[in-house]
């Protein structure tokens, strides 16, 4: 047997993943771990766990891959400054030191981090770096269920690349071409949401729940302005309107100009309809260039198969669109496309291309449905619960899924944690709370005093994969929640002539469908389809659900509040559950209801997490 | 040691030697700031300049 170690560390969203003989067998992000959202440290506990889940010892391990190359980097940073110099001094002078200090050292730095797994471990020639874009497009295509697929991946910045466009066939995926720094999509959609006020590299979410809400009115100001973009899709970023090479900031006076507004500031100014609109503009201009560049590739390569991957592809607004417009026939994308799916990419790469070992295909995929986190048994979490103090009666299975569902009818918010956890930003019923989707007061509630978020944040449905052109205007798989699509036409709610004059959040209270807490303002939803193969006890819930309600949809999103990484261990689970209005917790076999806890337990919670 | 002769396998790959000069002045540099924070070797840094 052959074991990998791949890493992703040093940027955002530090991750590890094992693979034994090219098969996937754990991954997890490290904010899980330190509770520190985004974490980009050493992933010390990832590798811990997925070195235990193995049952191997680091000197056990074949090979260690890290996600990308920071010689490169180093080359593009260095070659930025020359190029703008004497402009960016200020950035210069604040990267520089940690570079020359760590981060050019890093295979030395790395072997030394990696002892502390295991004294024995001493082959520093077992490291080896990865591409950060072959790494995305390597955990997108060799897990997919294609034979052969254009790969497409889009981020901020890797070293260079921030585009770029693979064929993989078989075990080879090539690079073809390449869209280079300071040229990229990520990067643009993070301008805007740095302008409208959330944080750059995890508010780009928000910025796309927000756009529904408004007008795409700056499209040909952005498109004029901004950005050209070629027949094929391929696109130049003006410079002059952007601050992100040389300064501190995205965004710049030019920038702030062209729109009319200086960029918000989220702790004295509220969202405005401008910040709607311009949202709404940014997701358009993105729509059509990822359109664009689909449309080309599939005439070039004449390829029936796409795969995406990269931070771009989290755009699940952007994925369903090019789903919509049936350039290929399937789609599928990496669950977590974001950095940390770039250790599992640098891993699969150096198996497949490296070692040039064979692919198995796996019809439905190679990710288990993404749940390759830690798992607890009945007794660890009794015994974990019992030393917090909680009061809990265990259920039979079925016990569990009839009372779960009997509290969702009755409108109640539950922590659903099952299973082994999920790779990647999205919770899809491992570590979830879910809702009835037929409540009108549910996004709001959930929003308010649970989540403690914006009003304004959609949440996701997970229907029954066999249910779902029942309900949606969508008949294919989307076991990731990275696919948006309409709520079928006869479940919509018409809207009356008074209620269409609304705007922005107004619109936020009218009832839109017969499952109003997961359809958007636009009518759309981010839906997840629940397989009974890779989560049968989920499968099972909701199918007990529509029993008692005729209904296969439930509402579904993270166990956390905002700023907060998903819940990991049942005690990070039993402090959720105790520090917002949560109202009952699954948890393996084990059920609680917050009103018979010990009202001491109820602790102070919101201001231990800072808003992302 | 590892560490330059990689380093120096890498400007040799990307053809990338021009940026040679800028790396050993950073070098020295940074170690000029490392060493004159508290060492022996700090007055003699000083009379340089």
């Amino acid at each position: 047997m052959t074991y990998i170690l791949g890493i992703s560390a040093f940027y955002h969203d530090s991750a590890a993943a094992i693979i034994e003989d090219g098969k996937i067998i754990a991954a997890a992000q490290e904010e899980r771990f330190t509770r520190k959202k985004h974490d980009f440290g050493y992933p010390f506990n990832a590798i811990e766990f997925v070195l235990n889940f193995a049952d191997k010892k680091l000197s056990e391990i074949d090979n260690i891959i890290f996600f990308e190359k920071p010689f490169l980097k180093f080359e593009r940073l260095l070659e930025t400054y020359v190029a703008m110099s004497p402009k960016g001094f200020l950035q210069f002078s604040k990267a520089m030191p940690t570079w020359l200090r760590e981060k050019l050292f890093q295979k030395k730095m790395l072997f030394n981090l990696l002892k502390q797994h295991d004294k024995n471990f001493n082959n520093q020639k077992k490291i080896f770096f990865s591409e950060h874009h072959l790494s995305h497009a390597a955990s997108a295509f060799f897990p997919s269920p294609f034979e052969k697929a254009i790969v497409f991946t889009a981020d901020g910045v890797g070293e260079w690349a921030t585009t770029t466009v693979a064929i993989g066939c078989k075990n080879d995926l090539q690079i073809k071409k390449e869209i280079h720094f300071p040229h990229s999509l990520g990067l643009l959609y993070s301008a805007f949401t740095y302008y409208t006020g959330f944080k750059v590299n995890s508010g780009e979410y928000k910025l796309m729940g927000l756009a529904p809400y408004g007008e795409p009115k700056y499209t040909d100001l952005i498109k004029k302005n901004l950005i050209h973009i070629k027949e094929d899709g391929s696109f130049r970023l003006d410079q002059k309107y952007f601050n992100y090479t040389t300064g501190l900031t995205m965004t710049n006076d030019k920038f702030n100009n062209l729109f009319g507004e200086k960029p918000r500031d989220s702790k004295k100014e509220k969202i405005t309809q401008f910040h709607m609109d311009i949202a709404s503009s940014i997701q358009k201009v993105t729509e059509q260039i990822m359109i664009k560049i689909c449309k080309s590739l599939r005439d070039e390569y004449k390829i029936s198969n796409l795969c995406l991957a990269g931070g771009v592809a989290l755009n699940c607004v952007a994925n369903g669109k090019i789903l919509k417009e049936k350039i290929f026939d399937n789609i599928w994308i990496q669950p977590a496309a974001g950095d940390a799916g770039g250790s599992l990419g640098a891993a699969l790469a150096y198996w497949y291309i490296e070692l040039n070992k064979e692919r198995k295909f796996n019809k439905n995929d190679e990710m288990n449905g993404s749940y390759l986190g830690p798992s607890f048994s009945d007794e660890q979490i009794e015994k974990s619960l019992k030393s917090l103090g909680a009061k809990f009666e265990h259920l039979s299975n079925e016990d569990l899924l009839n009372k779960t569902s009997d509290d969702l009818v009755k409108g109640n918010a539950i922590g659903w944690f099952q299973g082994r956890m999920e790779f990647g930003p999205r919770a899809l019923g491992g570590r979830s709370i879910i809702g009835d989707s037929r409540s009108p007061n549910m996004q709001k509630n959930l929003n308010l005093k649970v989540k403690y978020r914006e009003s304004f944040r959609p949440f996701a449905p997970s229907v029954l994969r066999e249910d779902i052109d029942k309900w949606f205007e969508l008949n294919t798989d989307s076991p990731y929640m990275l696919l948006v699509a309409d709520i079928k036409k006869e479940k919509q709610n018409a809207m009356s002539n008074e209620e269409k004059k609304l705007f922005g959040i107004d619109k936020l209270n009218i009832k839109r469908s017969q499952i109003p807490a997961v359809t958007h303002v636009d009518y759309s939803a981010r839906i997840q389809t629940v397989h009974e193969k890779t989560n049968k006890k989920y499968y099972d819930l909701i199918k007990n659900f529509k029993r008692k309600t005729n209904c296969p949809v439930i509402v579904n999103t993270s166990f956390n509040i905002r700023g907060e990484p998903i819940v990991n261990t049942p005690e990070d689970a039993f402090n959720c559950f105790m520090g917002t209005d949560l109202d009952n917790l699954a948890i393996g076999n084990f059920y609680l209801e917050k009103n018979k806890q010990d009202k001491f337990l109820k602790r102070e919670y919101i201001n231990k997490f800072e808003d992302d | 040691m590892e560490f330059i002769k990689e380093f120096w396998q890498f400007l040799r790959v990307r053809k990338k030697y021009w940026l040679l000069p800028i790396i050993i002045v950073l070098v020295i540099f940074g170690g000029l700031i490392v060493l004159s924070q508290g060492t022996v070797v700090a007055p003699f840094i000083y009379t340089i300049f």
